[in-house]
This record gives C-alpha cells, sequence and structure tokens, in this order.
C-alpha cells in the first residue's frame, strides 16, 4: 500500500468537497471566511476569478457544492453556500476599477462569438486581457442569453444582469446586437482566427401527441422557453386561469410561477414519474409549492381535448411504476381528463444548427450534434470551438462558465500555434496557518447553529409583478451566523511522518473519531475496516502516512467526516499535525501565456 | 491547553453498549496537561474501557491527589462523582469513602510522585487493606509539574533533561505491591491501549485492590534519549510477560486459542482474565514467581508489563472487617447509631 501524495492536488482538492463539486472550482471557504471578515469585495472578486458571474449564480446556481458539502455529512444540512454568494454580491463596493482590462495594444487575433451568454462572456472575459480583439453576436437586443430570456425577474433581476454582463463587455468586446449568424462559413470567411460557438439549445421540445396542432393550440399551447421569452420582451402579458405544465424540470418551475404572476389561479405541473426522479432541484420545487402551485405525479400526456375548437383540458394516463432488473417499468392504470385553458411544455431543450454548413468541415456525429474534443472543446475544424449548452446539449450556467474558461485556454493555444491539448495541470499552495501556540489563522471552533432559513416576499407582493425579487437575501445576523457553519475544508490536516511519536494524543482527542494508528495492511479496504470508527463512505478517501518512525504503523485518517477543528495538529507534542491552508491554482488562459513566454 | 472546547459532533457509526451510550459519553473536560502526554492516553483507554464495560457513570467515584497524574480524574466520565484529596492522601479518603458506600466504583489516579513518595504509606496501606478500588499509577518516573527533577520511580544511570544522571535506586511499585500482599498487579503503557485496555476492564472486576503501573511518558521533562520512561525507551525494552483478554460474563468466548496452554482465572462476578499468551512458562497466579521474574526483568533493564499477578479468592476491606453487606449509606440511622442503650450493651460485653 502505497501512502497518499499530498504533493500534488487532487487529494486535498478532493477534501474540499464543494470546491471539488463545482464545475468551477469555486474557492468557496476562501470566499465565506472574506464574508465573515467583512470583506464582502474582497470575497466577489475572488468568486468572480472562477464563476465569472456571482451575482447571477447567487440567485440562479444548481448549487452542485450543496448536496457536497460536508457540514451535510454533520448535521444534515450543508452551508447555503449560494446565498451567502449573493451576500458578497449585494453588499460588494464599486469594484469597476479593480476588474481586469484591456491592454491598450492588441495582440492582433480576432476572435468572434456566436451567442452572448454565460459561456461566450467567459471565453471574453478570459481573452480580452491577454489582447484579443473580441466580437460578440447576439441574436437579441440584449445580453445575457438564456440567463436573461428564460430565468424569469423575480428570480433574477435585471439589474444584476446588466451589471455583470457589463463588466465583461465593457471591457471592450464588440456585441452585434440584433444579429443572428444565419451561415457559419461566412463568419469564418470574414477571417477570424477563431470562432466560439455558444449559441445554447435554444429550441424547446415538442410533444407531438393528438390534438397538438388543433382547435386554439396556436394560442393556447406554449413551448415553455420560448413563451418565458416572451414574456421577457413583454410580448405576453397575461395567461388563462387554468394552465398545465407539462414536465417537472427547473424551466417548469419557472413557467409554473409566471403563470402565477401572470394571472392564472389553478397551476398544476404535470410529472411521467414520481417526486424523487423529479429534475427540478429541490428548492425550486419547495419555492414553487409554496405559491400554490400543484404538482401531479405519474401521469403522462396522451391527447389535448378540445370543445368547439377551444382547448378544455387534456387526458392524461396514470401510471404505475414497478422495478424489475434494475429498470423502471410503467403500467397504465387508468386515463383521466385534467380540464385546463392553457398547457405549457417544458419537457426539455434541443440543439439546432440549421446555420452551420456540413461542407466546412465540421463532422456531426449522433443526434446531429458536432463532435466536440470534451477537453479542448475543438471541433473537427481546428478553428470553430464550442462551449456551453451548444456543446453537448443543455447543463446549467456553471458548467458553462467552465466550459468558457477552458476554451478560452483552447483558444489562446490555438492563436499562439500551440496545441490545445497541451494544458497546464492544476496547482496549489499549502502554508501553515499556525500563528502560535493553539491560535490559528481561521476560526476552527464548531458551531452548532441551523442552517439560515430564506426570507421570502410575502405572497400577495409578488404576485403583483413578474419584477418583485422573492428571495430578500440573508439579514446581517444570518449571515453572521451561516459563514460560521463552514468547516474551513481548505485548512488541511497536513502530517509529517517523521515527527510523529505515537504519543495517540491526536487520536485520543480527535471529536469525530477520524484518526488510528494503525499495522500496514495489504489493500485499502482492509484498512477502512480496522479503523476508530469503520470508515464507510466509500466517496471520501483515507489518507495514509509513511511508516512512523517507532513501529512502523500508518497514521490513517478517514476524511469523511473530519471538522477541521485543528485539535489533532493542537494536541501535537512534536507538530507532526499541522494546519495548513490549501489553495487549488486553476491554470486559465492567462497562464497559459506565461508558458508560452517562458 | 487547546483553545476551543471538543465540538460536540461525533462520528454516526459510533457504536452504544448496553447503557446506549456512546464512547463519547464517557468524556470529560478538555485536558489541559502538555499536548502529548501519556496521562491523555491513559485517559483515553479509561475511556474505552468504561463504554465497553457498560460502566453506568453515576455509580463510579474518581478520586486523586496532587499532581499531573491527578488533574485526570476531571478529564473522564464527567458524570460521576470524585475527590480530589491532600497529595498522596487518596489512598485513605478512597478507603474512607469504600467504607461508608461500599456499592460505588471507586478509580483512584496516582502518580509516581503522589504514590511512591509523599504518598507511599498510604498506597501501601491500602494495599494490605486490600480496599476495592482501580489504583491507576501513572509512572512517568519525573517531576513534571515541578519542571523535571527524578522522582522515586526514575532508574538508576537515567537522565534529566539537562543530561544528571540518577544515582537513587528507584521503588518498582509492582515489586512493592507483591511484597505487601497486593492481590491484582500489573503494569501497561500508555502507548499500548490494546494491552492496557483490557487489564484496566480486568481490575475493574477485581474484587479487591487493583494496582495498574502504566509508564506514561512525561512529553515535557522526560522523553528524551537518556530517559528510561520515554516512549521511544519503552517501546524499545518492554516484555510482555502476559498478554491477556477480559472476558465478561455472558459474553462468548469467540477468539479460542487452541494452540497454546491457557490459564483463565475466573473473578468473584463470574467474568474471566483469560491469558492469551504468557512468558515461557510464567504463571501469573504465583505470586514468588511473578516478584523473581519481575525483578529478573529489571536488572536487565527490561520493563515487564501484562497482568502480572492475580488472586482472586483473597478478602477485601470489608470482608477482613466483616461488615455488612448493605452499604453503610444504606442503612437507616437508627440502625447505623443504635443509640447509648446499644452501647452500653456493648461495652457490658467487655467487661
Amino acid at each position: 500500500m502505497r501512502p497518499t501524495d499530498v504533493g500534488t492536488p487532487l487529494h486535498y482538492h478532493k477534501v474540499v468537497d464543494c470546491q471539488y463539486a463545482c464545475p468551477a472550482h469555486t474557492n468557496v471557504p476562501e470566499y465565506l471566511r472574506l464574508i465573515a471578515q467583512g470583506e464582502y469585495s474582497e470575497s466577489y472578486l475572488l468568486n468572480r476569478e472562477s464563476n465569472v458571474f456571482p451575482g447571477i449564480l447567487g440567485r440562479t446556481c444548481d448549487r452542485p457544492c450543496e448536496p457536497a458539502c460536508r457540514r451535510g455529512r454533520v448535521d444534515g444540512t450543508p452551508v447555503a453556500i449560494c446565498r451567502l454568494k449573493r451576500v458578497a454580491a449585494d453588499l460588494r463596493d464599486d469594484i469597476t476599477d479593480r476588474l481586469p482590462t484591456a491592454p491598450a495594444v492588441k495582440n492582433g487575433k480576432r476572435i468572434a462569438m456566436i451567442g452572448c451568454g454565460p459561456s461566450s462572456l467567459t471565453v471574453a472575459n478570459d481573452l480580452l486581457p491577454l489582447g484579443y480583439d473580441v466580437t460578440i453576436y447576439e441574436k437579441h437586443s440584449q445580453a445575457g442569453g438564456l440567463m436573461r430570456f428564460n430565468i424569469p425577474a423575480f428570480r433574477l433581476p435585471a439589474q444584476v444582469l446588466d451589471d455583470e454582463t457589463g463588466y465583461v463587455i465593457n471591457m471592450g468586446a464588440t456585441v452585434k446586437y440584433n444579429t443572428s449568424v444565419d451561415s457559419l462559413k461566412s463568419l469564418l470567411n470574414e477571417g477570424y482566427d477563431a470562432v466560439y460557438v455558444g449559441s445554447g439549445a435554444p429550441k424547446g421540445k415538442e410533444l407531438d401527441i393528438p390534438g397538438r396542432w388543433d382547435g386554439n393550440a396556436k394560442d393556447a399551447v406554449h413551448i415553455g422557453i420560448e413563451w418565458l421569452g416572451s414574456v421577457h420582451f413583454g410580448h405576453i402579458e397575461k395567461i388563462e386561469p387554468r394552465v398545465l405544465i407539462i414536465g417537472v424540470g427547473n424551466t417548469a418551475m419557472d413557467c409554473c410561477r409566471t403563470s402565477k404572476r401572470l394571472g392564472a389561479t389553478d397551476v398544476k405541473v404535470i410529472a411521467r414519474r414520481s417526486r424523487k426522479y423529479f429534475k427540478a432541484s429541490p428548492w425550486e420545487l419547495e419555492d414553487a409549492e409554496e405559491e400554490q402551485v400543484e404538482i401531479v405525479e405519474n401521469h403522462a400526456p396522451k391527447r389535448f381535448v378540445y370543445e368547439n375548437g377551444t382547448l378544455v383540458g387534456m387526458e392524461f394516463e396514470v401510471l404505475e411504476w414497478t422495478e424489475s432488473g434494475g429498470k423502471q417499468k410503467s403500467t397504465v392504470k387508468s386515463t383521466v381528463i385534467i380540464p385546463c385553458d392553457s398547457v405549457i411544455l417544458a419537457i426539455g431543450q434541443d440543439n439546432a444548427f440549421p446555420w452551420i454548413e456540413r461542407d466546412i468541415g465540421i463532422t456531426f456525429g449522433e443526434w446531429d450534434m458536432p463532435e466536440v474534443d470534451k477537453i479542448t472543446h475543438q471541433s473537427t475544424n481546428p478553428k470553430v470551438f464550442f462551449g456551453g449548452d451548444a456543446a453537448w446539449g443543455p447543463q446549467n450556467i456553471i458548467w458553462a462558465v467552465e466550459h468558457g474558461h477552458q476554451a478560452a485556454v483552447s483558444i489562446h493555444q490555438f492563436c499562439q500555434e500551440l496545441s490545445p491539448a497541451e494544458r497546464l495541470p492544476f496547482g496549489m499552495n499549502l502554508v501553515s496557518v499556525k500563528n502560535g501556540m493553539q491560535s490559528w489563522a481561521y476560526s476552527n471552533d464548531f458551531n452548532p447553529s441551523p442552517r439560515a432559513k430564506m426570507t421570502h416576499e410575502e405572497l400577495v407582493k409578488r404576485f403583483s409583478g413578474v419584477g418583485v425579487e422573492v428571495e430578500l437575501g440573508f439579514s446581517a445576523e444570518q449571515t453572521a451566523t451561516e459563514v460560521q457553519r463552514c468547516l474551513n475544508c481548505d485548512i488541511e490536516t497536513h502530517f509529517e511522518s517523521k515527527l510523529c511519536i505515537e504519543c495517540d494524543a491526536c487520536v485520543d482527542v480527535c471529536p469525530t473519531s477520524c484518526l488510528t494508528i494503525a499495522p500496514a495492511t495489504e489493500t485499502l479496504d482492509e484498512l477502512r475496516a480496522k479503523l476508530s470508527a469503520p470508515a464507510v463512505n466509500l466517496t471520501q478517501d483515507i489518507y495514509t502516512s509513511n511508516p512512523l518512525p517507532q513501529t512502523k504503523r500508518l497514521m490513517v485518517k478517514d476524511e469523511d467526516i473530519c471538522l477541521h477543528c485543528g485539535l489533532c495538529a493542537e494536541r501535537c507534542p512534536t507538530a507532526a499535525w499541522d494546519m495548513r491552508k490549501f489553495e487549488l491554482v486553476v491554470p486559465y488562459a492567462f497562464a497559459h501565456s506565461a508558458q508560452a513566454t517562458a | 491547553m487547546t483553545s476551543i472546547a471538543k465540538p460536540p459532533v461525533r462520528h454516526p457509526g459510533l457504536p452504544k453498549n448496553a447503557l446506549g451510550l456512546t464512547k463519547r459519553d464517557y468524556e470529560g473536560a478538555m485536558s489541559t496537561l502538555c499536548a502529548g502526554c501519556g496521562h491523555d492516553s491513559v485517559t483515553a483507554a479509561l475511556v474505552q474501557a468504561f463504554w465497553e464495560s457498560d460502566c453506568p457513570p453515576h455509580r463510579a467515584a474518581k478520586m486523586s491527589g496532587i499532581g499531573c497524574s491527578s488533574k485526570t480524574t476531571a478529564y473522564f466520565m464527567k458524570h460521576s462523582h470524585g475527590f480530589n484529596s491532600v497529595h498522596g492522601r487518596m489512598p485513605s479518603v478512597t478507603s474512607g469513602a469504600n467504607a461508608a458506600n461500599r456499592d460505588l466504583m471507586y478509580i483512584g489516579i496516582s502518580g509516581d510522585g503522589d504514590s511512591l513518595s509523599i504518598g507511599l504509606g498510604q498506597m501501601s496501606h491500602a494495599i494490605r487493606r486490600n480496599v476495592r478500588m482501580l489504583y491507576m499509577l501513572e509512572n512517568n518516573g519525573v517531576y513534571g509539574l515541578t519542571k523535571g527533577q527524578f522522582s522515586a520511580a526514575s532508574d538508576i544511570g537515567s537522565t534529566s533533561k539537562k543530561g544528571e544522571a540518577n544515582v537513587q535506586p528507584p521503588i518498582d511499585p509492582c515489586l512493592l505491591a507483591l511484597t505487601l500482599g497486593a492481590t491484582f498487579v500489573a503494569r501497561s503503557f500508555s502507548g499500548d491501549k490494546d494491552q492496557l485496555v483490557p487489564i484496566i476492564k480486568a481490575g475493574l472486576a477485581h474484587n479487591g485492590f487493583a494496582l495498574i503501573d502504566v509508564i506514561s511518558p512525561c512529553v515535557s521533562f522526560n522523553d528524551h534519549e537518556g530517559s528510561t520512561k520515554s516512549y521511544k525507551y519503552t517501546r524499545a525494552h518492554e516484555v510482555e510477560l502476559t498478554s491477556s483478554d477480559f472476558v465478561p460474563l455472558r459474553r462468548e468466548i469467540t477468539t479460542p486459542n487452541a494452540d497454546t496452554e491457557m490459564t483463565a482465572v475466573t473473578m468473584h462476578d463470574g467474568s474471566t482474565v483469560r491469558f492469551r499468551k504468557t512468558h515461557e512458562g510464567y504463571d501469573p497466579t504465583n505470586r514468588e514467581q511473578a516478584w523473581l521474574h519481575v525483578r529478573e526483568c529489571q536488572k536487565r533493564g527490561e520493563v515487564a508489563t501484562g497482568i502480572l499477578y492475580i488472586e482472586e479468592g483473597g478478602k477485601d476491606m470489608h470482608a477482613l472487617a466483616k461488615t455488612v453487606e448493605t452499604p453503610l449509606v444504606d442503612l437507616p440511622y437508627s440502625v447505623l447509631c443504635p443509640g447509648s442503650k446499644a452501647l452500653d450493651a456493648l461495652m457490658e460485653e467487655y467487661r
């Protein structure tokens, strides 16, 4: 069995569960500490390095960090990371003079981007400071892409979008609004050095069942994302009283809640399966139900029902799901007609590339999707890069941002005539946080408070308009407590085998029985069973040291529920244990320039 | 000292004992001893043993005197009774407490200074009386609390931190106890919980005075190269005369070892101390042989560990004094103090 390698970032990176789960590797514990210190602008800027849109994501992120949060394994509820991000954004000072700037002298390379959504803007954010000339083509009149047109204003105010898209555009990007790209071939002919396709997955899925095109369907049956866009532009200002939403993803949640604000009184969301298979985030489901939206499970659409050419309802098959051989099977128990005046289809989104010619070197594969390299985002035409929902279908904003970062690295490498596949690995800094005897540069005491609850605008007020923001943000007191719930997982327990005298002090003091001094075993699995408390969470790694000086046994640590309280280091007489702050160094595009000049 | 109290969070998989308690329920206050002190490991071993033995904390009394060792009673079983006595006087106070309430479990914690210097007479007489108690002698061979003078347990030739060698012969508490008629004598090492925990459990079940001399290194003043009570020296010179398991009553023996001959000693409550292996025909029930073996180890500079001697048939203080079965505290006052007429009748008997 080999000792754990802590000289490279992977082990310590995985210990910081939130950062490891975040597609963009946002340094969550550090920005929470900055909030705790009242350094909101610093916290905002640290966020911005990795996720570019802290104010937007602080309201709308899918929060992959929160299910991963160690605090969830300790007391059942994770730290409210996402809403604390919003606190940093809401309370920041004017930081415009601290943003990256584009140099006066350009590097002579011209990049075109298609779509002004989160992924394109991230590419622009990374490339503009390096002297690139960036032109963004946007078919609508405003920047933001789906963040603007598909996320209702009651979840994301326009001002927040204007500020954060503006930070990037004002670095010097040329945005051609109201300009849709109809031919990639002719765009390439304009002599761009590279083209980035960040046009999203703008086509809502159809539901082609009997009655879809009958009667007044044109006015009464809507495609979710298109309908949300129409509401945003003011083309649609009201909806009939009884509305059915088909589908139960986050778009469905936005549709049902928007309907409630446009005059609907009886809104039902219809799902094919039971609740545990819903695609919508749990908190979005809760918010919808708080607004008296009814969620109907196990109903499959069968046909639209009309009376005298007017939609009056929809017929559904009531399903019962059984599991056999690991597969879910449904049987129809009965059918039912649910009356309604309008239907909104929110069953998914597709990509559509009618504007990409098939003779310009871009290979299209399965599902008529372009072949795109998973790491470099490069298509088979080396000048054309894809990212965001346009690359591999719908994901979420934080993934789009990460795609943008990665594509920016590739484009930069490509324009320097280097291989986009040659990329710098993650780096790390590891610095002791010891101030002195039992004094640390972080708050190591455990705060037992429960998770703070977001305050919502009262129902009557929030239905007064689509633009009334529902979540009011955390109060100062809530913020102060919530940041202290963070366990500071990036303050790593770092062990030096050669200093250990095997006094057991660390093992004895550890409140969560993470540590064991054990004889070496053949495999890690054997070791897992022999620890102070059995290490049953296989998703969490085990740390094993080099053989200890006196008995050649190993220091073993189960990373699962370590509180990072630092007591092992406080009780260690020889400083074999130390608390060290881990900082993941993510190589963005600018880091790759250094490599080029080196 | 530590900067914070131990967080109340525990591992969700932490097992519970017959009383529904986890190991952490047997903890006490945060230790204020030096980081790495052997005494903290002894505390952890005690916590483990109490938990494994299903001890009800409210039926235990923690007794101590003065010294680093005597602080440890604060660091375990925070819901138990306790008495922190004058230096070296813990054995008498425990004798008194035991006389008044024989139903409690007495845990005396002492050190080499508290027991072998100022309290030597106290300890000796508690052994003679065979007071039913667990007597933990946390032995680090140094006066740590007063910054590193030699103690009565320091070996000849072992050096102080500054390099001065000790010239006076040591008192070996195990040899002393054997000569005084102790009925349970053991030695262990704070750095070896696999050995120490079963010995503590056996000591708790013993019907009489159970002495456990624990080599418990002083990390601040006696863990250097010239020390004979350091972690390193003890690990290198430890000779395990016996290794034993404690098998509580009503639990099946699950690790039979048919290859070796075993001595098993049945305790008065029906539990068993089973000797897994003993050193070259060592018989832990033979007092003279035990004394000789320990003495020979001492001469060779070895540290003899394990349960060195056990005699379960002996009479404890109450049996020797022929007191009533009911603890005195539970006797009605009229019975405990029957009045002048009863006294007169007694006096009459002696005329």
